[in-house]
């Protein structure tokens, strides 16, 4: 059993939740770029989430999910001091630093959750960090303290405009990169199709850009094969492998084909989310 | 005088017509009387080749001659002296490949059923109102390290632990068992006597942490220098699924049997109660023809599927699983299209399976296994439609924890180099089962987990000298 130490709602939408769990033997090496899985409970499913921070000290690995699924929506009603019952990692290589000198980090949503840690993580070691951080609307986002300390330069957008600049990440990424600014990577989190995009803006610059990919998968430790992606033609288990691929090499059609394989199940179980108690279990 | 019966007491079964649509168990098990008849069977040779077939070395006409009498705990403390896993045995061994294959009542008619009467004492010996009450064995204060809870590992722990010393099983899932439970299906191997056995190793005192990845929540090194473990056996398994390298393998609806197999027997994804989404397909293509196969063509058509079919390049007598399997699945509607190898799965615009074309194949020359080679017959493509499509040609051993561990050395095909010992390249750690040979049996594994419980042993006693 895992001990949830810490709660917080991080967006006034409250979609994205930030949850600090007690878990020393994942904190002892989790690495920004890594994930977990968790379980909820004896008929959870078990669930893939990015570290999005860690106390090797307290023993606690932080991490921040949307509610999406039947399993997330439950998630969010655990409470301090709750305990969930697997939480099992780091899984997943790290994401690779050395030898960068300036980055552009591009997050998508929950994306930047993700973005957040790798941001903090290189923006520590002295790597110059570009920060685009894209939401959909200025009640959804995220981090924005977090990110300012993370970073060089922050560059929030809002589809709507509400908040920041308006439109997407990848409008910004063009714009830097069309008014000469220079990086030797960009490492882009979020939606399928944002990644893509992204792709899609540094291919011409023939500009290095990881993406961290987070398909469906049960164990993490490479044993069932879901989480196939291709990568340069060839099969990779992302668990494994990565998450962390070449973005001009990833095949994002596949992966958001392959993603949304349950979407029918996911809507269905959706609906027997039990109302009194939130859909927690023997409680 | 013995029973000169020709062949094996039936085993009472589940109708094909019934239980394809249940999880429950197919075979249900003898009566007391059953097992009685079936024991006088044995000839009680002075030479009795059974036990050289057993991976384990169960003292099989022992048992038996006390089965024979009705003495049903003493059969079962003979098994048991030997083999941690008995009531998982005596469902899950090719019996007619070790024991029974070796009894000489097979020369005219069939062996005796030494897998049925070794279930039927693990099972009556589980049932008992009144069991004794465990007495976990003495400490000798020696630590041991167990990556993996698997048939290998959980043997090697049942062993070392009643030599005295304390073990400690790490397992990367969130519930133990291995194979037992991700892979094996509830209706072969009821997950009950699993967590029976279990239970039974965690009362002699052996510790399990779950929701552990040696390799990368603690590497080996900090299982010897942090967390003070003198030896380390690495009973991991094969966990890595192959796929085809075909065109369409990453289409919606292709699974490795090992997902399939977990969503359903781990994650219970059958049942509504459980989270773990499952698809329910209408017609599955299951690729290959071992155990794995026919396990994962018996859940999808306990799914609901109206078809199900094995592809498998080879003829029947070549299938490489369990007779008893194969058996079991004809008459529960598994369609066998054998001597059909694929090339390639389509599917449509959405990206969701279709079918999958496959070629016919004839048996040519003998390889160097004695089995006669699948050659391709030209032009004879043809397509079967389905919805689904489950691999199931093998596994390989992960390299998980070979690419964190220094030192440790591996096979040509990417297993964990261990000699018949189990010593790997490093000193103090083990290794058998899957993870060193590639997929094997469950008897296999065991086997060599009780070879590595003898070795750390070894290895233990001459560093304290």
């Amino acid at each position: 059993m895992f001990k949830i130490v810490k709660k917080r709602f991080l967006d006034n939408a409250k979609t994205i939740c930030l949850f600090e769990i007690e878990a020393p033997l994942v904190a002892k090496h989790a690495a920004a770029g890594q994930f977990v899985i968790f379980r909820l409970d004896e008929q959870g499913e078990r669930v893939p989430v990015s570290v999005a921070g860690y106390d090797r000290e307290k023993g606690t690995v932080t991490v921040m999910v949307q509610a999406a699924g039947h399993t997330t929506k439950m998630l969010h009603t655990v409470e301090e001091g709750d305990y969930i019952t697997d939480f099992v990692g780091p899984l997943g290589r790290a994401t690779e630093m050395d030898g960068l000198s300036k980055v552009a980090v591009v997050g998508g949503g929950v994306g930047c959750a993700i973005a957040y840690p790798i941001a903090k993580e290189m923006h520590e070691k002295g790597i110059e960090v570009d920060m685009i951080a894209g939401f959909r609307s200025k009640d959804f986002v995220i981090l924005e303290d977090e990110l300012k300390a993370a970073c060089s330069n922050l560059y929030i957008t809002t589809d709507d405009g509400t908040f920041g600049r308006k439109g997407f990440t990848t409008d910004t990424l063009r714009e830097l990169l069309e008014s000469g600014h220079t990086y030797d990577r960009v490492i882009a989190i979020g939606p399928g199709l944002m990644m893509k995009f992204v792709a899609d803006v540094t291919r011409p610059y023939n500009l290095k850009t990881i993406v961290s990919l987070n398909p469906i998968m049960v164990d993490g430790t490479g044993m069932c094969g879901g989480c196939r992606v291709m990568v340069g033609g060839e099969t990779k288990f992302a668990c494994v492998d990565g998450p962390d691929f070449d973005a001009h090499q990833v095949d994002f059609d596949l992966l958001i084909k392959r993603g949304a394989f349950y979407n029918d199940d996911e809507a269905e179980a959706n609906k027997h989310i039990c109302k009194m108690t939130g859909g927690v279990r023997n409680a | 005088m013995p029973n000169m019966r020709k062949d094996k007491n039936p085993m009472p079964e589940q109708d094909p017509q019934v239980r394809n649509k249940n999880f429950d168990e197919v075979a249900l098990g003898y009566t007391p009387e059953m097992a009685i008849d079936e024991a006088q069977r044995c000839l009680n040779c002075a030479n009795p080749q059974c036990r050289t077939g057993c991976p384990v070395m169960v003292r099989i006409p022992e048992f038996i001659a006390e089965m024979a009498k009705g003495n049903f705990d003493a059969a079962y403390d003979i098994i048991s002296s030997t083999n941690s896993l008995p009531a998982v045995c005596g469902r899950v061994c090719p019996q007619e490949k070790q024991c029974e294959g070796k009894c000489i009542r097979g020369k005219n008619g069939e062996g005796v059923g030494i897998g049925r009467l070794e279930r039927f004492a693990a099972d009556y010996h589980m049932n008992r109102k009144d069991l004794p009450k465990v007495e976990p064995p003495k400490s000798n204060g020696h630590r041991v390290a167990i990556v993996g809870s698997g048939p290998s590992s959980l043997t090697c722990a049942g062993d070392l632990r009643k030599m005295g010393y304390d073990v400690t099983i790490f397992e990367a899932f969130h519930k133990p068992g291995g194979v037992l439970v991700y892979g094996i299906p509830q209706f072969r191997l009821p997950k009950e006597i699993v967590a029976k056995e279990i239970d039974n190793l965690k009362a002699m005192g052996v510790k399990i942490v779950t929701d552990a990845v040696i390799g990368k929540a603690v590497t080996v090194d900090e299982l010897f220098d942090d967390m003070g473990f003198e030896a380390v056996y690495i009973g991991s398994g094969a966990g890595l699924p192959q796929f085809l390298h075909c065109p369409g393998e990453n289409l919606l609806g292709v699974y490795s049997a090992n997902e399939f197999l977990t969503r359903v027997n781990l994650m219970k994804a059958y049942r509504d109660d459980y989270d773990t989404p499952i698809k329910h397909p209408k017609k599955v293509v299951v690729v290959g023809g071992g155990n794995v196969a026919m396990d994962a063509s018996r859940v999808a058509k306990r799914l609901g599927a109206e078809h199900v079919y094995i592809v498998y390049r080879r003829g029947k007598e070549e299938l490489p699983a369990r007779k008893e399997e194969v058996e079991h699945a004809i008459p529960e509607g598994i369609e066998f299209q054998l001597l059909n190898n694929p090339v390639q799965i389509l599917g449509d615009e959405q990206g969701h399976v279709t079918g999958i074309e496959v070629q016919k194949m004839e048996l040519g020359e003998p390889d160097e296994k004695g089995r006669r080679r699948p050659v391709a017959v030209p032009n004879s493509n043809w397509v079967i439609e389905c919805d689904a499509v489950i691999i199931a040609i093998g596994t390989k051993p992960n390299p998980l924890l070979r690419s964190t561990t220094e030192g440790l050395e591996a096979t040509p095909k990417g297993g964990i180099q261990a000699d018949e010992n189990g010593q790997t390249s490093r000193e103090g750690v083990f290794a058998g089962g899957d993870a060193v040979t590639g997929s094997a049996t469950v008897i296999m594994a065991m086997g060599a987990g009780k070879t590595g419980a003898k070795s750390i042993d070894a290895y233990i006693r001459s560093k304290a000298k």
